[in-house]
C-alpha cells in the first residue's frame, strides 16, 4: 500500500487517540440550553422566535443574516426563556437563545429512525436548498456554511471531490467513531454531495492511524456499488486535514496564495459535514446534534467518551455528566490540543462546530519560559505552508508591515506547527497570528479603496 | 488546579528544546572525545575539563554579574562550545592558554553579540583563532602523546604541517587512508578519529539535530577540488579524501560549521555554505601559509550567512 | 630605489584621492536636493526623540511639515510642549496655539486585590495577543491586562509594571504625552489628560462599561456608573455614559467632592497637596 501524504512541512505529535475505542453515547437533555447565533463563520443569524415561544426540536430559531451566514434550529423542544448577550468560550458576548427544555418533540417530517436511505434525490438546486435550510455547516473547524461551498460560483468546474477523514488532531475520536459507527451514512452523504458537483471523483482520505476505518469505508463502498468513489490511506502527518494540504496530498495539486480549492478543482467536506448532508438531504434532520470527545491525558480509562450531543448544551453539563473535570487538569480545550481553544468560561455552549472537551495536565500543556532563537530553522522546516515563522516573528516585532506581507504571512493556516516544534518554546504562532491580522487588515483596506478608486473611475466617465 | 490555564493554540509541544539538542550534541562528540582521551591520556582530560568549566563559568558571571539577567548555563551551550574549543586544541596546552581561549570564545564572540542565537561567529572557533594567532607555538606543537598506551614523547608536526613544509615523503607514506579514517595521531583532540567523529555525526542525523547537507557539500567540494588539482593539475597537489579526512575537516564539517546559530537556515543556503566552506579550505590549504584552513574557511563563510538567509527561502505552499 | 617606492605611493595615493574628491564634489554638486533651509533650523529645536507622538514618522517629517503646513493649528509637539512650539513658531514665524501639558494616566482599578484572577494566561506576554484571543484572566474585560504593551512601547522610560499590583505606574517626570501607549494599549486603559496645576488632577480611574453589579462582581473598585459623583459635582464635569462615569478635566474645579461620593473608589485626586496615605500608591 503506498501512502502519500502533502509535500511542504508538518510534524509529528504522539497521536494519543486513547478514547477511540468508545463507541459513541447519547448526552441526555439538560434542563436549558443556550444556542448561540455565531455558529458558523460569517455573519451571526438573526433570532426569529421570541420570548415564550414554544418550539421543537429541529425548528428554525435564527435566519442567516448574509450570504455567508446559515440558519439555526432548536435542538430541543420547549420554551423560549430569554434572548440575550451570554459570554462563549472565550468570554466574548454573542446572542444566545436560552430555551427550558420540556420533553422531547420534533418537528414534523423529521426521520429519527436509523433506517439507510440510499435512494438519493437527482434535483441538484432541491438538494443545495435542503443543505441550507437545514443549517449545515462544515465541522471540519471552520464552520463554513455548506451550501456556498458545494454551489461554486459559474465557470468553476469540481473536479474531485475531497471527504476529509484524516482527523490528524491529537486525542480527537469523534470523526473515527462515526467513521465506523456511520459509515454508510456518511458514504451516502458523500454520494449527495458527489451528485451536487456534478459526478465528480470523490476521494476520502483517511491517515494510516485509522486502519478499522479504512477497512470499514472499503467494504461499505463495495456494498454501495458506488462508482468514482475510493478511500486513499495517507500516511500519518500533522496538519494533514488542513484543506490546502488535503488537496496536495490528494491531488498533487497547491491552491495559489488567496486562493479558493475550487480554482484547483477541488472542494474538500468533513467526514462529520457529510454525515450531516446524509441526515438532512434524506432524513429531514436539521443539524442541531454532533458528535464530540471527551478525553485528555489526565483522564482515567473510565472517564473517556465520545458522545452525541445537542447544540446549546453548557460544556460544564457535559464535564459534569462525564464525570466531573478531573483534578490534575491544567487547561480545558475545545478542539484538538494543536488548534482547539482553551475555554476560560464553562459556561458556555455546544455549537455546531464543538468537537471536544480535552482536559491536559500542566505537564503536557504548560507553556515553557521563552529562550533566544538558535536559528535551527526547526519552525521553516514544520511550516505546511513553506513560511518562515522566525523572520514572520523578527519583522512583526518591528512592525515591519511590508516586508510581513512580502513574506506571506496571510498564507499562515494558524495550524501551530512552528510553536509546536520551537525547541526555544519562543510563541510564534501568538505573534504571527496577529501580524496576519494585521496584515490582512491592510491587504483588505486596499483592496477596498482600489475597489472605490475604480467605481469612482466608471462614474466620472 | 482551580484556576486553569488559557494561551492561543497549540496547546502541546514537542519533546525537543534547546537543552535536548545539545544533550544531544554532546553525546555525539562522546566517541570522539573517548577515543582522543584513549590516545592523548589525563592531559586531554585536563584540557577538556579547564575548557568545559571556564566556558561555564564565563558565561555564568557574564549573564549573572555583567547583564543581570537569568543565567543561561542551563542550555548547556557553554557545555557544548567548551567541548569543541578543547577539541579544536592540542592536548599539551597550558590551562591558562585555554582559559583565555574559553574566555575569548564565549565573552567576545558570543555573549558581545547578545548571547545564545545571536553570535555572528562560531564561538569555539573564534577561541581557536584567537589563541592559534596569539600564541602559534603552543598551538602548533604537537608531541607524540603517551595517551594510555604508553610511547615516548618525540615532537611531531601534523601530516598537513609535514605537507606544507614540502616533505612529500610523509604524504605518500599517507596515502593509505584507512588507518587515518580509524585513527590519526598527533594534532589536536578533534582530529583524532574521522570515524567517532562521523559515528556521533550519524546520530545527529538520526535524532533529526541536523541535517546532512552542509556536511555533505563540504565533503563533495574538497573532494572534488582534491581531486581536480591532484590528478589533472600536478600530482604534488594532496588528492581529495587525503584532504577529507586529514586535519579538523571532519570535525569542522560535522560539528562546527553544521552549528545552528551560524550556519543558514535553509536547504539551499545550507549547500552555498558549504561549498564556500570547502572552496576556501582548499584554498588555504593549497595556497596559503597556514598549513589548515579549516577554522578561517568557516569564519569566512559565517560572515556570509546572514545573506544567504536573505537570499535563499524554501519554496512556500501555491506560489512560484 | 627605496625612497623612489615610497614616493611613487605617495604620490598615486595623492592623486587618486584628488581624483575621487572631485568626483565627488561634482556629483554632490549636481544631485543636491533643494530643501527649505528653515526644516533644519526647525529639526535642530525639535526634542529628536522620533517618537511620533505628533503624528508624523519623526522629528524631520514633523520639521517638513511644519514648514510646509500654512500655520501650527495641526502641528505640535507634545514631547517638547509649548516651549518648543514657541521656537518653531519663532523660526517660521507663525502664532503657536499654546496646550496645556499633558500626562498619560492609566485608568484602570484592577489590583491583584481588587480584581481576583480567574484563570492562568499562558500565552505569549503581549496585551495584543492577550486580547484577541478572549476577555482576559479577570472578570473584566475592560481594564489592564498587565502584560506591558505600553511599559514596551514607551520610548521614555516612564512607564513601568509594578509587581505588586500587576498595573503599570506612568512617571509623571519621565511622560511627555506622546501617546506611544495610548495606541499601544488594545483595552484604551490609558489616556492624556491635562496635567494640571502643580500636577493635580482627578478622574475615574476604571473603563468599565459593564452594569453595576457585574463590575463590582468582577472588581471591588470598579466605576458602577451609580451617578452619585455626577450629582456631587457643581461644575457638571462628569458624565455617565454605558455605565461609566467620565470626568471633563477642562470642568473640573478639583474640588474633590466627587472622590469622596464614590462608593468604590474608582475617582482618584492625585497630587494634592493633603497627603492621604492611600493616594500614594495610586498614582
Amino acid at each position: 500500500m503506498s501512502k502519500t501524504t502533502f509535500s511542504l512541512g508538518g510534524v509529528h505529535p504522539s497521536d494519543v487517540k486513547i478514547a477511540r475505542e468508545k463507541a459513541i453515547e447519547v448526552l441526555p437533555l439538560p434542563q436549558t440550553v443556550y444556542i448561540s447565533m455565531a455558529q458558523h463563520l460569517g455573519a451571526p443569524a438573526t433570532p426569529c422566535v421570541a420570548v415564550g415561544d414554544q418550539v421543537k426540536a429541529g425548528q428554525v430559531i435564527a435566519e442567516p443574516s448574509g450570504f455567508i451566514s446559515a440558519f439555526v434550529h432548536s435542538s430541543v423542544s420547549g420554551t423560549v426563556k430569554s434572548i440575550g448577550a451570554r459570554k462563549d468560550l472565550s468570554g466574548k458576548d454573542m446572542t444566545h437563545i436560552e430555551i427550558a427544555v420540556e420533553g422531547d418533540e420534533w418537528v414534523e417530517g423529521v426521520d429519527l429512525s436509523d433506517t439507510l436511505v440510499t435512494d438519493i434525490p437527482q434535483d441538484k438546486a432541491a438538494v443545495l436548498e435542503k443543505i441550507k435550510a437545514c443549517g449545515v455547516v462544515g465541522l471540519g473547524g471552520a464552520t463554513f456554511p455548506t451550501h456556498v461551498k458545494l454551489n461554486p460560483a459559474p465557470g468553476s468546474k469540481a473536479e474531485c471531490l475531497i471527504i476529509n477523514a484524516a482527523e490528524c488532531e491529537p486525542y480527537l475520536t469523534c470523526d473515527y467513531r462515526i467513521m465506523l459507527e456511520k459509515t454508510k451514512e456518511i458514504l451516502v452523504g458523500a454520494a449527495i454531495m458527489q451528485m451536487v458537483l456534478g459526478g465528480c471523483k470523490t476521494v476520502i482520505g483517511v491517515e494510516d492511524n485509522k486502519p478499522e476505518a479504512i477497512a470499514a469505508f472499503k467494504s461499505a463502498i463495495k456494498e454501495l456499488g458506488y462508482q468514482g468513489m475510493e478511500v486513499l490511506p495517507l500516511k500519518k502527518k500533522y496538519p494533514q486535514g488542513g484543506e490546502k494540504q488535503l488537496i496536495d496530498a490528494v491531488m498533487k495539486r497547491q491552491v495559489k496564495s488567496g486562493g479558493l480549492p475550487i480554482s484547483v478543482g477541488a472542494v474538500v467536506q468533513n467526514v462529520a459535514t457529510a454525515l450531516a448532508v446524509y441526515e438532512a438531504v434524506q432524513k429531514n434532520k436539521p443539524l442541531v446534534t454532533n458528535t464530540m470527545t471527551v478525553t485528555g491525558d489526565c483522564l482515567p480509562e473510565s472517564g473517556l467518551h465520545n458522545y452525541l450531543f445537542r447544540i446549546g448544551m453548557p460544556l460544564s453539563y457535559i464535564a459534569e455528566y462525564a464525570g466531573g473535570i478531573p483534578s490534575d487538569a491544567a487547561k480545558i480545550i475545545s478542539g484538538g490540543p494543536m488548534m482547539g481553544k482553551a475555554i476560560s468560561n464553562m459556561d458556555a455552549c455546544t455549537v455546531k462546530g464543538s468537537s471536544s472537551l480535552l482536559y491536559l495536565s500542566e505537564k503536557t500543556t504548560k507553556r515553557q519560559s521563552e529562550g533566544s532563537c538558535i536559528r535551527c530553522g526547526k519552525c521553516a522546516d514544520a511550516c505546511p505552508m513553506g513560511l518562515e515563522p522566525f523572520l514572520l516573528n523578527r519583522l512583526y516585532k518591528v512592525s515591519d508591515m511590508d516586508a510581513l506581507e512580502q513574506n506571506a504571512v496571510q498564507d499562515c493556516i494558524e495550524c501551530g506547527c512552528c510553536l509546536y516544534s520551537c525547541p526555544a518554546f519562543i510563541p510564534l504562532l501568538d505573534y504571527i497570528r496577529q501580524a496576519k491580522g494585521q496584515v490582512m487588515g491592510i491587504m483588505r483596506a486596499r483592496a477596498a479603496a482600489a475597489k472605490a478608486a475604480a467605481e469612482s473611475k466608471t462614474e466620472n466617465k | 488546579m482551580d484556576k486553569y490555564l488559557v494561551s492561543p493554540s497549540p496547546h502541546v509541544h514537542s519533546a525537543v528544546s534547546t537543552k535536548t539538542i545539545m544533550r544531544d550534541v554532546i553525546i555525539a562528540l562522546i566517541p570522539a572525545l573517548l577515543v582522543s582521551v584513549a590516545v592523548y591520556g589525563w592531559a586531554e582530560i585536563m584540557v577538556l575539563l579547564v575548557s568545559v568549566l571556564s566556558c561555564v563559568l564565563v558565561e555564568f558571571v557574564i549573564t549573572k554579574y555583567l547583564l543581570k539577567k537569568p543565567s543561561t548555563i542551563g542550555d548547556l551551550s557553554a557545555v557544548v562550545t567548551g567541548i569543541l574549543l578543547a577539541m579544536n586544541l592540542p592536548y599539551t596546552t597550558p590551562w591558562w592558554v585555554v582559559f583565555i581561549g574559553a574566555l575569548i570564545a564565549i565573552g567576545v564572540a558570543k555573549m558581545t553579540f547578545g548571547g545564545l542565537g545571536q553570535n555572528v561567529f562560531n564561538p569555539a572557533l573564534v577561541g581557536r583563532v584567537f589563541l592559534l594567532v596569539s600564541f602559534p607555538a603552543v598551538m602548533t606543537h604537537w608531541e607524540i602523546p603517551q595517551g594510555f598506551f604508553g610511547a615516548d614523547a618525540v615532537t611531531g608536526a601534523t601530516l598537513l604541517g609535514r605537507v606544507a613544509e614540502g616533505d612529500s615523503a610523509s604524504f605518500v607514506e599517507n596515502l593509505e587512508v584507512v588507518p587515518t579514517f580509524i585513527m590519526n595521531v598527533g594534532g589536536s583532540a578533534g582530529e583524532v578519529s574521522a570515524l567517532a567523529l562521523i559515528l556521533g555525526f550519524c546520530y545527529l542525523l538520526i535524532r533529526r539535530v541536523i541535517k546532512p547537507w552542509i556536511t555533505l557539500s563540504i565533503f563533495a567540494t574538497v573532494g572534488l577540488i582534491g581531486m581536480v588539482f591532484h590528478e589533472f593539475i600536478d600530482p604534488a597537489f594532496t588528492g581529495g579524501i587525503f584532504n577529507i579526512l586529514s586535519g579538523g575537516l571532519v570535525l569542522g564539517a560535522c560539528f562546527m560549521a553544521t552549528d545552528y546559530v551560524t550556519s543558514p537556515m535553509s536547504t539551499k543556503g545550507g549547500i552555498i555554505y558549504g561549498i564556500g566552506i570547502g572552496f576556501l579550505v582548499m584554498m588555504i590549504r593549497y595556497f596559503g601559509s597556514y598549513p589548515e584552513g579549516v577554522s578561517f574557511a568557516i569564519l569566512i563563510m559565517n560572515m556570509t550567512v546572514p545573506l544567504l538567509n536573505k537570499w535563499c527561502h524554501q519554496k512556500k505552499y501555491g506560489r512560484d | 630605489m627605496m625612497t623612489t617606492t615610497i614616493i611613487w605611493t605617495i604620490v598615486i595615493l595623492s592623486g587618486l584621492g584628488l581624483l575621487l574628491a572631485l568626483v565627488l564634489f561634482f556629483i554632490a554638486k549636481k544631485f543636491k536636493v533643494e530643501e527649505d533651509p528653515r526644516i533644519d533650523e526647525v529639526e535642530a529645536v525639535m526634542p529628536g526623540a522620533n517618537c511620533g507622538g505628533c503624528g508624523f514618522a519623526g522629528c524631520r517629517a514633523f520639521a517638513d511639515a511644519a514648514v510646509k503646513a500654512p500655520n501650527l493649528d495641526n502641528n505640535y509637539c507634545p514631547v517638547g510642549g509649548n516651549e518648543v512650539m514657541k521656537k518653531v513658531a519663532g523660526i517660521l514665524g507663525y502664532e503657536v496655539k499654546e496646550k496645556a501639558p499633558q500626562v498619560a494616566v492609566v485608568r484602570c482599578n484592577g489590583t491583584c486585590e481588587n480584581r481576583p484572577r480567574t484563570n492562568v494566561y499562558d500565552g505569549a506576554s503581549s496585551c495584543k495577543v492577550k486580547a484577541a484571543l478572549y476577555f482576559g484572566d479577570t472578570g473584566c474585560q475592560w481594564g489592564c491586562l498587565g502584560c506591558g504593551d505600553c511599559v514596551a512601547a514607551c520610548q521614555f522610560g516612564a512607564l513601568s509594571m509594578d509587581p505588586v499590583t500587576g498595573l503599570p505606574v506612568v512617571d509623571e517626570s519621565k511622560c511627555t504625552a506622546c501617546g506611544s501607549c495610548v495606541k499601544a494599549c488594545p483595552k484604551g486603559v490609558i489616556e492624556l489628560r491635562n496635567k494640571g496645576p502643580r500636577g493635580m488632577r482627578v478622574f475615574v480611574s476604571c473603563v468599565n462599561r459593564d452594569k453595576g453589579a457585574v463590575a463590582r462582581k468582577a472588581c471591588i473598585a470598579s466605576c458602577i456608573g451609580c451617578g452619585k459623583c455626577v450629582k456631587t459635582c457643581s461644575n457638571e464635569a462628569i458624565t455617565v455614559e454605558n455605565n461609566l462615569a467620565y470626568i471633563d478635566f477642562a470642568k473640573c474645579k478639583l474640588c474633590k467632592k466627587c472622590v469622596e461620593a464614590c462608593p468604590t473608589g474608582s475617582i482618584h485626586a492625585v497630587n494634592f497637596p493633603i497627603i492621604k496615605k492611600k493616594e500614594e500608591n495610586n498614582e
